[in-house]
C-alpha cells in the first residue's frame, strides 16, 4: 500500500519548480501574458532541456518512458507557477502519436517532440461543446476538409493531431496545402489557442485513431485536472501571504475570523483533492476499468474547485486583486481555460454518470 | 505508487481471515448467549491473538503489539468484512485509556484500563459546560479537597451516555488562584453516587444521547486524579501516537455515498428513477468528487503514516471535510425522499422504506456531528492558524 510519490517524482517535481522559480519570474510571466504572441521560445526551449517534452515518450524515441503520472505532476508544477508555454497541447500530440501511430510514424516524430524540434499541438473541439472523439465530424481521409477551434498555441505549432469523424486521429504538418492558423482571442494569454482551418489539406492518418482517442482525451483531463490542483494550491499560498502581510485596523487582516474562515474554507477544497488526480493519472497506466471515469471525475472537480478558488482568491486580495496588474487574473483566466478545454465540469460528470451505469 | 499490499501483509490479511472464520460469528452453545456476551467474548479471543487492543500492554489486558498502521488496516477491513466486533468504541477506549497509559498512575492503568477495553465498565466525558464550550478552558466546575477527598459542585453538559455510565473523567478547576489553563485538573469519578444528578437532553431527532450532570458535593478519592493538580489541560491534550485509523472514517463516507446512489436508484420521479434525472446525476457526480478526494487523501496520509513522515495540514481538515460530506449526502438525499421528508425520522413508517427514515435522521444527526467534538467554525480557526499559520484573532489572544 503506497498512495505517495516516489522521491525520483518528488525530485522531478522540485526541478521544475526550481527552474520556474528561477527562470519564469512573475516579471518574465508578465511579459508573455502582456505581449502579441504569448509564445517564449527560450523559456520553452528551457523546459524541453529539463526534458520536458520527453517524459511520456518510450526511450527508444529518446523519451524517458514514464507514465502519465509523472507527466501530471509536471503539469502541476507548471500550474503552480501559471508557467506560459505549449506543454498541454505539445504533450498530447505526443501522447496521440505513441497510442495510434504506426511505427514509421512513430520513428519520424517522437524523437522530434521529445527533443522539441517539432512543436505539436492537438485540435479536436468544433464548437457548441463537440469535444469528444464520438463529436468530431471531419471526415479523414487522404486529404481533410474543416475547421477546429481553440487549438493551443495552433499559431505556432508545426504539428497538428486533427480530430477526425469515428474518433480518428490524423496528422497535418504547418505549411500544408489549404491549412491556414487564425489566432483567437484567448483569455488565457499563458496558453494562446487558434483556429485551425483545412481545405482539402493532405493528411496522414494514424492507423489505431478510433481505438486510441478516447484515451488521449483521458490523459488531457488528467494533465488539466493536475494544472488546477497546482495554480488552486498556489492561488491559496499567494491569498495566505496576502492576509499574513497586508495591515488594517493595526492588525494583519489574516487574524480576522471572517477572513480566516473564508481562507481555511479554501484550504479545505484544495488539500484533499490533490489525491483525485494522482489516482485518475495512476488509474490511466494500472487499473484500465477505472481510467476514464475517474479522468472525468479528476477533470469536473479540480477544474471547478480552480474556478471558485480563483474567485476567492480576487476577493481575499481586496481591491488590488481585482486588476490587471495583479497576478492573481493570469490564475484565474488558467482556471478558465482548464475548466472550458475538452468540455465543462458538467458535461464530464454527466459522462461520469454515464460511465458509473446511473 | 501502489494500491495493493505486499506478500508479507497479504499473508498477514489470509491469516486474519482465517481467524475469523474459525472465531466468528460464535458456533454451538456461545451462539445463544446475548449479544454483548457474545461480542465480549469474541473480543477476549482476538486480543489474545494480538488483533484488538494493540496498543495496550498485556499487563493491562491489552495484546501489545508492535505499532503497524498497515496491519491495523488490515485488521480493521478484514474485520468490517465479517461483520465481527472490532475495538470498543466509546469515549472510554478512545479517550480515556490512550491518556491513562501516557499519563496515569500505575494503580489507576492496572484498575480501570482492563474492564474498559473489555466493555465491562463504561465512561462519560466531563468537560462541556454551559458557559465553556468552544472556550473550554473558561470552565467554572470546581473540585476541592475537604477531609481527604476531593468534592466537587458545578454542572456539565452535553455528557454522552452519562445516564449508562459507570465512571466519568472529568475537568475541573482546582486552583482558584491559578491562571485559566493551569487552575485545571483531571478527575475520574464514579457516577453511582448521590451527588450526582443526570438529567437527559432531548435532541431534534427526538432522541436523548447525551445529558447535563450536577454535582452536588459529589466525592472522589483524592488520588483519582489523572497527572498533577493544575495539570489537567494538559493531560486532556494528550496525543498518543497510537494506530490512528487514516482511512476508515473515509471507508464510512464511501458506504454513505453508495447508499445515496442506491436510493437515488430505488426512488421515483415523475416515474422514472431519479438517477435518470439529469440534475441528480449532477449533484451525485459532484458529491462524488469530494467522497473520492477524501478516500484518496485518507490513502495518503496512510501511506504518510507508514513512512512515519508528517502528512501535513489536512491532518486538521478531516474532521471538517467529513462533516461537511456528511451533509452534503444528507442533503442530497434529503430532496430524493420528496414526500418522505415530511415524516419523523422512525422506522415505523407505512409503507415508506426503512432506509427513508435513516436519512431524515441522517439530514438531522450530520448537523450534530458538525457541532459535537469542536464546531466547523472552531475548526476553521484551528486550520487557519495552525494549518494555514495565520495569526490568532485579538480577542482569543487575550484570553
Amino acid at each position: 500500500m503506497n498512495f505517495d510519490l516516489t522521491e525520483e517524482q518528488e525530485l522531478l517535481q522540485d526541478t521544475v519548480r526550481q527552474f520556474a522559480s528561477n527562470i519564469c519570474t512573475p516579471k518574465r510571466r508578465r511579459a508573455i501574458f502582456d505581449g502579441p504572441d504569448g509564445h517564449d521560445t527560450e523559456l520553452w526551449r528551457g523546459l524541453l532541456e529539463l526534458g520536458l517534452g520527453a517524459i511520456a515518450v518510450p526511450d527508444e524515441f529518446g523519451g524517458a518512458g514514464l507514465e502519465l503520472l509523472d507527466l501530471a505532476l509536471a503539469a502541476e508544477v507548471l500550474g503552480a507557477g501559471a508557467v506560459p508555454g505549449p506543454f498541454l497541447g505539445h504533450s498530447l500530440a505526443g501522447l496521440a502519436l505513441l497510442y495510434a501511430g504506426s511505427d514509421a510514424q512513430k520513428k519520424t516524430w517522437l524523437p522530434k517532440l521529445a527533443s522539441g524540434k517539432t512543436l505539436g499541438t492537438v485540435a479536436f473541439a468544433e464548437g457548441e461543446g463537440r469535444w469528444q472523439p464520438e463529436d468530431w465530424t471531419l471526415a479523414g481521409g487522404a486529404t481533410i476538409t474543416g475547421s477546429k477551434a481553440h487549438v493551443p498555441f495552433g499559431a505556432h505549432a508545426d504539428l497538428f493531431v486533427v480530430g477526425t469523424r469515428g474518433g480518428g486521429l490524423a496528422l497535418c504538418e504547418r505549411g500544408a496545402r489549404g491549412l491556414a492558423v487564425e489566432p483567437l482571442p484567448g483569455i488565457d494569454r499563458t496558453r494562446r489557442i487558434a483556429e485551425l482551418r483545412l481545405a482539402d489539406t493532405p493528411c496522414e492518418l494514424l492507423p489505431a485513431g478510433p481505438a486510441a482517442a478516447a484515451r488521449v482525451r483521458d490523459a488531457a483531463l488528467v494533465l488539466l485536472a493536475a494544472d488546477a490542483f497546482g495554480g488552486s494550491a498556489q492561488l491559496l499560498d499567494l491569498s495566505v501571504e496576502y492576509a499574513k502581510t497586508r495591515q488594517q485596523f493595526g492588525v494583519t487582516i489574516g487574524s480576522f475570523q471572517g477572513l480566516k474562515h473564508q481562507l481555511a474554507t479554501m484550504a479545505v477544497e484544495v488539500e484533499p483533492a490533490r489525491g483525485l488526480y494522482w489516482y485518475a493519472a495512476h488509474a490511466f497506466d494500472h487499473v484500465a476499468a477505472e481510467s476514464e471515469r475517474s479522468a472525468a471525475l479528476a477533470k469536473a472537480h479540480l477544474t471547478q474547485v480552480y474556478m471558485q478558488i480563483a474567485r476567492d482568491a480576487v476577493e481575499a486580495h481586496g481591491g488590488i486583486g481585482f486588476t490587471w496588474e495583479c497576478d492573481v487574473q493570469i490564475y484565474f483566466k488558467r482556471a478558465m481555460f482548464d475548466r472550458a478545454f475538452l468540455g465543462t465540469p458538467g458535461a464530464h460528470r454527466e459522462r461520469a454518470a454515464a460511465l458509473a451505469g446511473w | 505508487m501502489d494500491l495493493s499490499y505486499s506478500a508479507e501483509y497479504e499473508a498477514f490479511r489470509v491469516e486474519v481471515a482465517k481467524f475469523l472464520a474459525a472465531s466468528w460469528p460464535l458456533q454451538g452453545k456461545e451462539a445463544e448467549l446475548a449479544g454483548d456476551q457474545k461480542a465480549a467474548r469474541f473480543r477476549g479471543r482476538a486480543i489474545a491473538a494480538g488483533y484488538l487492543a494493540r496498543s495496550v500492554p498485556k499487563r493491562y489486558g491489552g495484546s501489545e503489539q508492535a505499532s503497524d498502521v498497515l496491519k491495523a488496516q488490515i485488521i480493521r477491513e478484514e474485520f468490517f468484512r465479517a461483520r465481527a466486533p472490532g475495538d470498543l468504541a466509546g469515549i472510554g477506549p478512545s479517550m480515556l485509556v490512550p491518556t491513562l497509559l501516557e499519563k496515569g498512575a500505575e494503580w489507576q492503568k492496572e484498575k480501570f484500563i482492563g474492564p474498559t477495553i473489555r466493555g465491562e465498565i463504561v465512561w462519560c466525558q466531563g468537560y462541556s459546560e454551559p458557559g465553556s464550550g468552544s472556550d473550554l478552558a473558561s470552565l467554572q466546575t470546581r473540585a476541592e479537597i475537604v477531609a481527604g477527598e476531593w468534592v466537587i459542585n458545578g454542572q456539565k453538559i452535553w455528557t454522552s451516555g452519562a445516564h449508562v455510565a459507570d465512571y466519568m473523567f472529568c475537568l475541573c478547576r482546582t486552583e482558584r488562584e491559578a491562571p485559566k489553563h493551569a487552575g485545571i485538573s483531571y478527575l475520574l469519578l464514579s457516577m453511582k453516587q448521590p451527588g450526582i444528578e443526570v438529567r437527559p437532553l432531548r435532541q431534534m431527532t427526538g432522541a436523548a444521547d447525551f445529558n447535563e450532570v450536577f454535582f452536588s458535593d459529589a466525592r472522589t478519592p483524592a488520588d483519582w486524579i489523572v497527572g498533577k493538580r493544575g495539570e489537567g489541560w494538559i493531560v486532556s491534550r494528550t496525543t498518543l501516537k497510537h494506530e490512528r485509523n487514516m482511512i476508515g472514517d473515509a471507508a464510512n463516507t464511501v458506504v454513505m455515498f453508495e447508499g445515496l446512489v442506491a436510493l437515488a436508484r430505488r426512488t421515483l420521479r415523475d416515474g422514472r428513477p431519479a438517477i435518470d434525472d439529469p440534475g441528480i446525476r449532477q449533484r451525485l457526480v459532484q458529491v462524488e468528487g469530494y467522497v473520492r478526494s477524501h478516500q484518496y487523501s485518507g490513502y495518503r496520509q496512510l501511506t504518510k503514516a507508514v513512512k512515519a513522515q508528517d502528512p501535513g495540514r489536512i491532518g486538521l481538515m478531516n474532521k471538517l471535510v467529513s462533516t461537511n460530506l456528511g451533509q452534503e449526502m444528507a442533503k442530497l438525499a434529503l430532496d430524493l425522499v420528496g414526500d418522505d421528508g415530511m415524516l419523523e425520522p422512525s422506522e415505523r413508517r407505512l409503507g415508506a422504506p426503512r432506509e427513508n427514515g435513516q436519512w431524515i435522521g441522517q439530514f438531522m444527526w450530520s448537523l450534530g456531528s458538525a457541532v459535537a467534538g469542536g464546531t466547523a467554525n472552531i475548526q476553521r480557526n484551528v486550520i487557519g492558524e495552525r494549518g494555514l499559520g495565520l495569526p490568532r484573532d485579538a480577542a482569543a489572544q487575550r484570553s
